[in-house]
Protein backbone atom coordinates (compact mmCIF):
# COMPACT_ATOMS: atom_id res chain seq x y z
CA UNK A 1 0.00 0.00 0.00
CA UNK A 2 1.69 3.46 -0.97
CA UNK A 3 2.98 5.02 2.00
CA UNK A 4 0.63 9.07 2.01
CA UNK A 5 2.44 12.21 2.48
CA UNK A 6 0.33 14.81 3.17
CA UNK A 7 1.57 18.71 3.28
CA UNK A 8 -0.63 21.10 4.60
CA UNK A 9 -0.34 24.38 3.40
CA UNK A 10 0.92 26.04 -0.26
CA UNK A 11 3.27 28.87 1.18
CA UNK A 12 7.05 28.45 0.69
CA UNK A 13 7.56 26.00 3.04
CA UNK A 14 5.59 23.84 2.06
CA UNK A 15 6.43 23.78 -1.88
CA UNK A 16 9.88 23.20 -1.09
CA UNK A 17 8.85 20.36 1.20
CA UNK A 18 6.92 18.78 -1.65
CA UNK A 19 9.15 19.29 -4.18
CA UNK A 20 12.28 18.63 -2.70
CA UNK A 21 10.35 14.86 -1.92
CA UNK A 22 9.68 14.56 -5.61
CA UNK A 23 12.96 14.79 -6.70
CA UNK A 24 14.41 12.46 -4.16
CA UNK A 25 11.35 9.77 -4.55
CA UNK A 26 11.08 9.43 -7.62
CA UNK A 27 11.51 5.90 -7.81
CA UNK A 28 8.85 5.50 -4.82
CA UNK A 29 6.20 7.93 -6.83
CA UNK A 30 6.80 5.98 -10.43
CA UNK A 31 6.21 2.43 -8.46
CA UNK A 32 3.08 4.19 -6.59
CA UNK A 33 5.09 3.40 -3.00
CA UNK A 34 4.88 6.55 -2.19
CA UNK A 35 2.26 9.56 -2.77
CA UNK A 36 2.19 13.33 -2.00
CA UNK A 37 -1.04 15.65 -1.55
CA UNK A 38 -0.38 19.48 -0.84
CA UNK A 39 -3.41 21.11 0.36
CA UNK A 40 -3.40 25.06 -0.22
CA UNK A 41 -5.97 28.15 -0.03
CA UNK A 42 -4.72 29.55 -3.26
CA UNK A 43 -4.17 28.54 -6.52
CA UNK A 44 -1.07 31.73 -6.74
CA UNK A 45 2.13 31.41 -4.99
CA UNK A 46 3.21 34.87 -3.27
CA UNK A 47 6.63 35.79 -3.09
CA UNK A 48 6.28 37.57 0.29
CA UNK A 49 9.14 39.63 0.44
CA UNK A 50 8.54 41.18 -2.30
CA UNK A 51 5.84 43.34 -0.32
CA UNK A 52 8.38 45.28 0.73
CA UNK A 53 8.91 46.95 -2.70
CA UNK A 54 5.45 47.51 -2.95
CA UNK A 55 4.88 50.94 -1.14
CA UNK A 56 7.74 52.32 -3.11
CA UNK A 57 6.56 51.54 -6.32
CA UNK A 58 9.65 49.51 -6.43
CA UNK A 59 7.52 46.00 -7.88
CA UNK A 60 4.83 45.64 -10.24
CA UNK A 61 2.27 42.98 -8.06
CA UNK A 62 2.56 40.92 -11.17
CA UNK A 63 6.25 40.32 -10.11
CA UNK A 64 4.69 38.96 -6.70
CA UNK A 65 2.95 35.80 -7.84
CA UNK A 66 3.32 32.69 -10.11
CA UNK A 67 0.35 30.09 -10.40
CA UNK A 68 0.68 27.65 -7.95
CA UNK A 69 0.55 24.70 -10.09
CA UNK A 70 3.81 25.89 -11.76
CA UNK A 71 6.15 26.47 -9.24
CA UNK A 72 5.14 22.56 -7.78
CA UNK A 73 6.13 19.44 -9.07
CA UNK A 74 3.88 18.13 -11.07
CA UNK A 75 3.65 15.03 -9.10
CA UNK A 76 2.22 16.41 -6.52
CA UNK A 77 -1.28 16.10 -5.80
CA UNK A 78 -2.22 19.54 -5.61
CA UNK A 79 -5.67 20.22 -3.81
CA UNK A 80 -7.17 23.93 -3.16
CA UNK A 81 -9.28 22.79 -0.09
CA UNK A 82 -8.40 24.46 3.39
CA UNK A 83 -7.75 22.17 6.15
CA UNK A 84 -10.46 23.37 8.79
CA UNK A 85 -9.39 20.70 10.98
CA UNK A 86 -5.86 18.50 11.81
CA UNK A 87 -5.91 16.05 14.12
CA UNK A 88 -1.95 15.25 14.58
CA UNK A 89 -2.69 12.14 16.55
CA UNK A 90 -4.34 10.07 14.05
CA UNK A 91 -2.86 12.21 11.12
CA UNK A 92 -6.25 13.22 9.72
CA UNK A 93 -7.06 16.11 7.93
CA UNK A 94 -10.31 17.31 7.16
CA UNK A 95 -11.27 20.02 4.99
CA UNK A 96 -13.44 23.01 3.88
CA UNK A 97 -15.43 20.77 1.26
CA UNK A 98 -15.94 18.29 3.25
CA UNK A 99 -13.39 15.72 2.77
CA UNK A 100 -11.04 13.49 4.84
CA UNK A 101 -7.27 13.21 3.96
CA UNK A 102 -5.61 10.62 5.99
CA UNK A 103 -1.46 10.35 5.74
CA UNK A 104 0.73 8.25 6.97
CA UNK A 105 3.45 11.59 7.28
CA UNK A 106 1.94 15.17 8.04
CA UNK A 107 3.81 18.16 7.51
CA UNK A 108 1.93 21.13 8.67
CA UNK A 109 3.08 24.17 7.15
CA UNK A 110 0.34 26.45 7.47
CA UNK A 111 2.33 29.56 8.28
CA UNK A 112 1.71 33.20 9.96
CA UNK A 113 -1.29 35.98 9.63
CA UNK A 114 -1.11 39.41 10.53
CA UNK A 115 -3.68 40.00 13.53
CA UNK A 116 -3.84 44.21 13.66
CA UNK A 117 -7.54 43.22 15.23
CA UNK A 118 -5.67 42.40 18.70
CA UNK A 119 -4.68 46.17 19.28
CA UNK A 120 -7.78 48.30 19.65
CA UNK A 121 -7.65 51.32 16.78
CA UNK A 122 -4.53 49.48 14.98
CA UNK A 123 -6.83 48.59 11.85
CA UNK A 124 -8.47 52.19 11.79
CA UNK A 125 -5.74 53.93 12.23
CA UNK A 126 -2.19 52.00 11.01
CA UNK A 127 -0.69 51.42 7.91
CA UNK A 128 1.25 47.96 7.41
CA UNK A 129 2.88 46.25 4.34
CA UNK A 130 2.94 42.71 5.10
CA UNK A 131 0.27 42.21 2.97
CA UNK A 132 -1.15 42.76 -0.18
CA UNK A 133 -3.81 45.03 0.40
CA UNK A 134 -2.12 46.78 3.45
CA UNK A 135 0.92 47.49 1.26
CA UNK A 136 -1.39 48.89 -1.23
CA UNK A 137 -2.88 51.62 1.32
CA UNK A 138 0.47 52.17 2.40
CA UNK A 139 1.26 53.38 -1.50
CA UNK A 140 -1.32 55.34 -1.77
CA UNK A 141 -0.68 57.03 1.69
CA UNK A 142 2.75 57.98 1.03
CA UNK A 143 1.95 59.05 -2.37
CA UNK A 144 -0.16 61.82 -0.62
CA UNK A 145 1.89 62.29 2.33
CA UNK A 146 3.46 65.70 1.84
CA UNK A 147 5.18 66.02 5.08
CA UNK A 148 5.27 65.43 9.34
CA UNK A 149 5.84 62.21 11.43
CA UNK A 150 5.67 58.99 10.49
CA UNK A 151 6.05 56.22 13.03
CA UNK A 152 7.38 53.11 12.43
CA UNK A 153 5.91 50.82 14.98
CA UNK A 154 7.22 47.18 15.51
CA UNK A 155 5.26 44.72 17.75
CA UNK A 156 5.85 40.98 18.72
CA UNK A 157 5.80 38.65 17.55
CA UNK A 158 5.96 39.05 13.69
CA UNK A 159 7.72 37.56 10.50
CA UNK A 160 10.71 38.96 8.53
CA UNK A 161 12.44 40.38 11.33
CA UNK A 162 14.36 42.78 8.82
CA UNK A 163 11.59 43.80 7.24
CA UNK A 164 10.76 46.97 9.85
CA UNK A 165 14.44 48.58 9.47
CA UNK A 166 14.24 47.85 5.59
CA UNK A 167 10.69 49.68 5.49
CA UNK A 168 12.26 52.61 7.65
CA UNK A 169 15.51 52.79 5.08
CA UNK A 170 13.91 52.68 2.52
CA UNK A 171 11.18 55.01 3.49
CA UNK A 172 14.11 57.95 4.14
CA UNK A 173 15.26 57.33 0.95
CA UNK A 174 12.28 57.38 -0.53
CA UNK A 175 11.00 60.60 1.17
CA UNK A 176 14.41 62.22 0.24
CA UNK A 177 14.19 61.18 -3.11
CA UNK A 178 10.46 63.56 -3.38
CA UNK A 179 12.25 66.28 -1.89
CA UNK A 180 10.33 64.92 2.02
CA UNK A 181 13.00 64.56 3.55
CA UNK A 182 14.13 68.46 5.69
CA UNK A 183 9.93 68.56 5.79
CA UNK A 184 9.55 64.94 7.49
CA UNK A 185 10.42 63.33 10.97
CA UNK A 186 10.77 59.36 10.85
CA UNK A 187 10.60 57.98 14.40
CA UNK A 188 10.96 53.66 14.48
CA UNK A 189 9.60 52.32 18.09
CA UNK A 190 10.90 48.60 18.95
CA UNK A 191 9.29 46.02 21.71
CA UNK A 192 12.72 45.67 23.89
CA UNK A 193 15.61 47.87 24.78
CA UNK A 194 17.07 48.18 21.54
CA UNK A 195 16.73 49.09 17.88
CA UNK A 196 16.50 44.64 16.89
CA UNK A 197 16.77 41.80 18.63
CA UNK A 198 19.95 40.69 17.13
CA UNK A 199 22.24 42.91 19.04
CA UNK A 200 25.06 43.41 16.27
CA UNK A 201 21.88 44.60 14.18
CA UNK A 202 20.93 46.70 16.73
CA UNK A 203 24.02 48.69 17.76
CA UNK A 204 24.35 49.35 13.80
CA UNK A 205 21.16 50.39 13.43
CA UNK A 206 21.91 53.01 16.20
CA UNK A 207 24.64 54.33 14.30
CA UNK A 208 22.44 54.77 11.05
CA UNK A 209 19.69 56.34 12.63
CA UNK A 210 21.90 58.49 14.13
CA UNK A 211 23.36 59.54 10.59
CA UNK A 212 19.99 59.57 9.24
CA UNK A 213 18.42 61.48 11.78
CA UNK A 214 16.06 58.51 12.08
CA UNK A 215 14.83 59.08 16.15
CA UNK A 216 13.37 55.96 18.14
CA UNK A 217 12.06 54.63 21.05
CA UNK A 218 12.73 51.40 22.29
CA UNK A 219 10.59 49.18 25.26
CA UNK A 220 7.55 50.15 23.44
CA UNK A 221 4.55 47.88 22.25
CA UNK A 222 1.59 49.14 20.81
CA UNK A 223 -1.53 48.79 23.76
CA UNK A 224 -3.88 50.78 21.37
CA UNK A 225 -4.17 53.31 18.93
CA UNK A 226 -6.30 56.58 18.57
CA UNK A 227 -6.88 57.23 15.22
CA UNK A 228 -8.43 60.58 15.57
CA UNK A 229 -5.41 62.37 18.02
CA UNK A 230 -3.32 60.14 15.95
CA UNK A 231 -1.52 58.96 19.16
CA UNK A 232 -0.07 55.25 20.12
CA UNK A 233 -0.15 54.08 23.27
CA UNK A 234 2.10 51.65 24.69
CA UNK A 235 2.19 48.64 27.09
CA UNK A 236 5.26 51.00 28.61
CA UNK A 237 2.53 53.35 29.37
CA UNK A 238 3.95 56.04 26.76
CA UNK A 239 2.76 57.72 23.78
CA UNK A 240 3.86 58.54 20.42
CA UNK A 241 1.84 61.08 18.01
CA UNK A 242 2.18 60.18 14.35
CA UNK A 243 0.88 62.04 11.31
CA UNK A 244 0.93 58.67 9.56
CA UNK A 245 1.11 55.50 11.49
CA UNK A 246 3.06 52.33 9.70
CA UNK A 247 3.02 49.41 11.80
CA UNK A 248 4.37 45.34 11.77
CA UNK A 249 1.23 44.30 13.73
CA UNK A 250 1.22 41.40 16.04
CA UNK A 251 1.14 37.92 14.48
CA UNK A 252 -0.44 34.59 15.02
CA UNK A 253 -0.65 31.02 13.65
CA UNK A 254 -3.19 30.07 11.16
CA UNK A 255 -7.17 29.91 12.35
CA UNK A 256 -7.32 25.68 11.78
CA UNK A 257 -3.80 25.41 14.27
CA UNK A 258 -5.68 26.97 17.35
CA UNK A 259 -9.13 25.20 16.07
CA UNK A 260 -7.47 21.87 16.10
CA UNK A 261 -6.36 22.92 19.52
CA UNK A 262 -2.74 22.58 18.31
CA UNK A 263 -1.04 24.92 19.56
CA UNK A 264 -1.80 28.73 21.48
CA UNK A 265 -1.54 31.44 19.30
CA UNK A 266 -1.41 29.25 16.06
CA UNK A 267 2.07 28.37 16.75
CA UNK A 268 2.33 24.29 17.01
CA UNK A 269 5.01 23.09 19.87
CA UNK A 270 7.63 21.43 17.67
CA UNK A 271 11.46 19.93 18.57
CA UNK A 272 14.29 22.08 17.40
CA UNK A 273 16.22 19.69 16.07
CA UNK A 274 13.94 17.39 14.54
CA UNK A 275 11.08 19.46 13.86
CA UNK A 276 8.92 17.10 14.54
CA UNK A 277 5.49 17.98 16.04
CA UNK A 278 5.89 17.43 20.43
CA UNK A 279 5.03 14.06 21.09
CA UNK A 280 5.01 12.54 17.23
CA UNK A 281 7.44 10.31 15.24
CA UNK A 282 5.50 11.08 12.04
CA UNK A 283 4.60 14.68 12.16
CA UNK A 284 6.35 17.70 10.73
CA UNK A 285 5.79 21.67 11.31
CA UNK A 286 7.96 23.75 8.85
CA UNK A 287 8.35 27.60 8.62
CA UNK A 288 6.53 30.27 10.46
CA UNK A 289 3.60 28.20 12.47
CA UNK A 290 6.39 26.36 14.50
CA UNK A 291 6.96 27.54 18.19
CA UNK A 292 10.58 27.62 17.74
CA UNK A 293 12.34 30.73 19.31
CA UNK A 294 13.81 31.54 16.05
CA UNK A 295 13.38 34.06 13.02
CA UNK A 296 9.96 33.74 11.46
CA UNK A 297 11.40 33.99 7.49
CA UNK A 298 11.72 32.63 4.39
CA UNK A 299 15.30 31.31 4.94
CA UNK A 300 14.42 29.46 7.81
CA UNK A 301 11.01 28.15 6.46
CA UNK A 302 13.98 26.59 3.20
CA UNK A 303 16.55 25.19 5.68
CA UNK A 304 13.72 23.35 8.11
CA UNK A 305 12.39 22.10 5.33
CA UNK A 306 15.83 20.89 3.65
CA UNK A 307 15.99 19.22 6.87
CA UNK A 308 12.35 17.78 6.78
CA UNK A 309 12.92 16.27 2.80
CA UNK A 310 15.80 14.70 4.34
CA UNK A 311 14.18 13.09 7.38
CA UNK A 312 10.87 12.06 5.67
CA UNK A 313 12.80 10.04 2.84
CA UNK A 314 14.82 8.33 5.24
CA UNK A 315 11.88 7.47 7.29
CA UNK A 316 10.07 6.32 4.09
CA UNK A 317 13.41 4.17 2.53
CA UNK A 318 15.14 3.28 5.79
CA UNK A 319 12.47 3.31 8.99
CA UNK A 320 15.10 6.43 10.95
CA UNK A 321 15.35 10.24 10.75
CA UNK A 322 18.93 11.15 8.35
CA UNK A 323 19.73 14.84 10.51
CA UNK A 324 18.80 17.48 12.47
CA UNK A 325 18.24 21.14 11.95
CA UNK A 326 21.09 23.10 13.26
CA UNK A 327 19.02 26.30 13.58
CA UNK A 328 20.20 28.15 10.60
CA UNK A 329 18.70 31.82 9.54
CA UNK A 330 20.21 33.69 6.92
CA UNK A 331 18.46 37.37 5.93
CA UNK A 332 19.28 40.07 3.23
CA UNK A 333 19.24 43.30 4.64
CA UNK A 334 17.96 46.57 2.52
CA UNK A 335 20.03 49.22 4.15
CA UNK A 336 18.34 52.11 1.82
CA UNK A 337 17.32 51.92 -1.67
CA UNK A 338 20.56 51.23 -3.16
CA UNK A 339 22.77 48.87 -0.84
CA UNK A 340 22.21 45.64 1.65
CA UNK A 341 23.95 43.69 3.36
CA UNK A 342 23.28 40.33 5.20
CA UNK A 343 23.84 38.25 8.43
CA UNK A 344 23.47 34.47 9.18
CA UNK A 345 23.35 32.46 12.25
CA UNK A 346 22.50 29.62 14.02
CA UNK A 347 21.41 28.06 17.20
CA UNK A 348 24.95 28.12 18.53
CA UNK A 349 27.06 30.62 15.60
CA UNK A 350 25.81 34.13 16.56
CA UNK A 351 25.23 36.73 13.95
CA UNK A 352 27.93 39.26 12.39
CA UNK A 353 26.70 41.30 9.74
CA UNK A 354 28.77 42.92 7.00
CA UNK A 355 28.86 46.81 6.05
CA UNK A 356 26.44 47.57 3.87
CA UNK A 357 27.58 47.56 -0.31
CA UNK A 358 25.72 48.04 -3.72
CA UNK A 359 26.53 44.88 -4.55
CA UNK A 360 24.42 43.12 -2.00
CA UNK A 361 21.86 45.32 -2.59
CA UNK A 362 21.67 43.90 -6.27
CA UNK A 363 22.33 40.29 -4.73
CA UNK A 364 19.25 40.93 -3.05
CA UNK A 365 17.21 41.69 -6.25
CA UNK A 366 18.32 39.13 -7.99
CA UNK A 367 16.91 37.05 -5.26
CA UNK A 368 13.66 38.50 -5.80
CA UNK A 369 13.79 36.62 -9.09
CA UNK A 370 15.48 34.04 -8.08
CA UNK A 371 13.05 32.69 -5.18
CA UNK A 372 11.47 30.77 -7.89
CA UNK A 373 13.67 28.61 -8.15
CA UNK A 374 14.00 28.39 -4.39
CA UNK A 375 10.53 27.27 -4.01
CA UNK A 376 10.99 24.88 -7.18
CA UNK A 377 13.67 23.37 -5.20
CA UNK A 378 16.33 24.12 -7.24
CA UNK A 379 18.39 26.91 -5.43
CA UNK B 1 -2.23 29.26 41.00
CA UNK B 2 -2.02 30.11 37.70
CA UNK B 3 -0.50 27.47 34.78
CA UNK B 4 3.00 27.32 34.13
CA UNK B 5 4.44 28.01 30.53
CA UNK B 6 8.14 27.08 29.32
CA UNK B 7 9.69 28.84 26.90
CA UNK B 8 13.09 27.37 26.19
CA UNK B 9 14.91 29.94 24.45
CA UNK B 10 18.22 28.56 24.83
CA UNK B 11 20.79 29.90 21.89
CA UNK B 12 17.90 31.89 20.32
CA UNK B 13 19.70 35.29 19.10
CA UNK B 14 16.15 35.97 16.97
CA UNK B 15 13.91 37.01 18.19
CA UNK B 16 15.38 36.03 21.46
CA UNK B 17 14.63 35.92 24.82
CA UNK B 18 12.42 38.63 25.70
CA UNK B 19 10.29 38.91 22.51
CA UNK B 20 9.46 35.62 23.04
CA UNK B 21 8.48 36.63 26.60
CA UNK B 22 6.15 39.44 25.46
CA UNK B 23 5.11 36.70 22.76
CA UNK B 24 4.15 34.43 25.00
CA UNK B 25 2.39 36.91 27.62
CA UNK B 26 -0.21 37.28 24.89
CA UNK B 27 -1.32 33.95 24.69
CA UNK B 28 -1.86 33.70 28.81
CA UNK B 29 -4.23 34.32 31.14
CA UNK B 30 -3.78 36.91 34.04
CA UNK B 31 -2.08 34.72 36.75
CA UNK B 32 -0.36 32.65 34.59
CA UNK B 33 2.98 32.51 34.65
CA UNK B 34 6.04 31.84 32.20
CA UNK B 35 9.51 30.34 32.38
CA UNK B 36 11.81 31.40 30.25
CA UNK B 37 15.25 29.53 29.73
CA UNK B 38 17.96 31.64 27.91
CA UNK B 39 21.91 31.27 27.59
CA UNK B 40 22.15 34.80 27.23
CA UNK B 41 23.41 37.00 29.95
CA UNK B 42 21.77 40.01 28.96
CA UNK B 43 18.31 38.42 29.24
CA UNK B 44 19.06 38.38 32.93
CA UNK B 45 18.71 42.13 32.68
CA UNK B 46 16.40 42.43 29.95
CA UNK B 47 13.73 40.67 31.16
CA UNK B 48 13.19 42.07 34.36
CA UNK B 49 13.46 45.25 33.23
CA UNK B 50 10.71 44.96 30.93
CA UNK B 51 8.37 43.50 33.08
CA UNK B 52 9.02 46.22 35.96
CA UNK B 53 8.04 48.87 33.21
CA UNK B 54 4.68 47.09 32.03
CA UNK B 55 4.01 46.04 35.72
CA UNK B 56 4.07 42.42 35.82
CA UNK B 57 5.99 40.40 38.36
CA UNK B 58 9.83 38.78 37.87
CA UNK B 59 8.72 36.00 39.99
CA UNK B 60 12.50 34.54 40.19
CA UNK B 61 15.93 34.52 38.76
CA UNK B 62 17.91 31.06 38.82
CA UNK B 63 21.35 30.41 37.10
CA UNK B 64 22.63 26.74 36.35
CA UNK B 65 25.39 26.52 34.81
CA UNK B 66 25.22 28.35 31.28
CA UNK B 67 21.39 28.83 31.41
CA UNK B 68 19.06 31.28 33.24
CA UNK B 69 15.83 30.64 34.03
CA UNK B 70 13.94 33.26 34.34
CA UNK B 71 9.74 33.01 35.81
CA UNK B 72 7.52 35.67 35.26
CA UNK B 73 3.86 36.12 36.37
CA UNK B 74 1.33 38.28 34.47
CA UNK B 75 -0.42 41.09 36.21
CA UNK B 76 -2.27 42.64 34.11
Amino acid sequence: MAKKILIVGGGLAGTIVANGLCRQLGKELRANEVNITMLGNDERHMYQPGLLYVPFGRIREKELFRDQTSVLDRRVNFQIDPATKIDAQSKTVTTDSGKTYEADYLVIATGSRLRPDTVPGMVEGAHWLYDLPGARKMREALEAFDGGKIVINVNAPHKCPMAPLETTFMLHDFLAERGLGDKSEIMYTYPIGRLHSLEPVGHWTAGQFEKLGIKSETFFNAKSIDPEKKIIYSEEESEVDYDLLITIPPHNGAEVITDSDLGAGGWVPTDRESLLHEGTTDVFVCGDTTNLPISKAGSTAHFEADTIIDNLVSLVNEGCMARKYDGKVFCFIETGLKEGTYVWFNYTTPPNPGPPGQMLHWFKLAYNRLYWLSARGLL
Amino acid sequence: MGNRTLIDAKGAFCPGPLMELIAGLKLVEIGDEIEVLSTDEGSAMDIPAWVDKVKHETVGIDQEGEVWHIVVKKMK
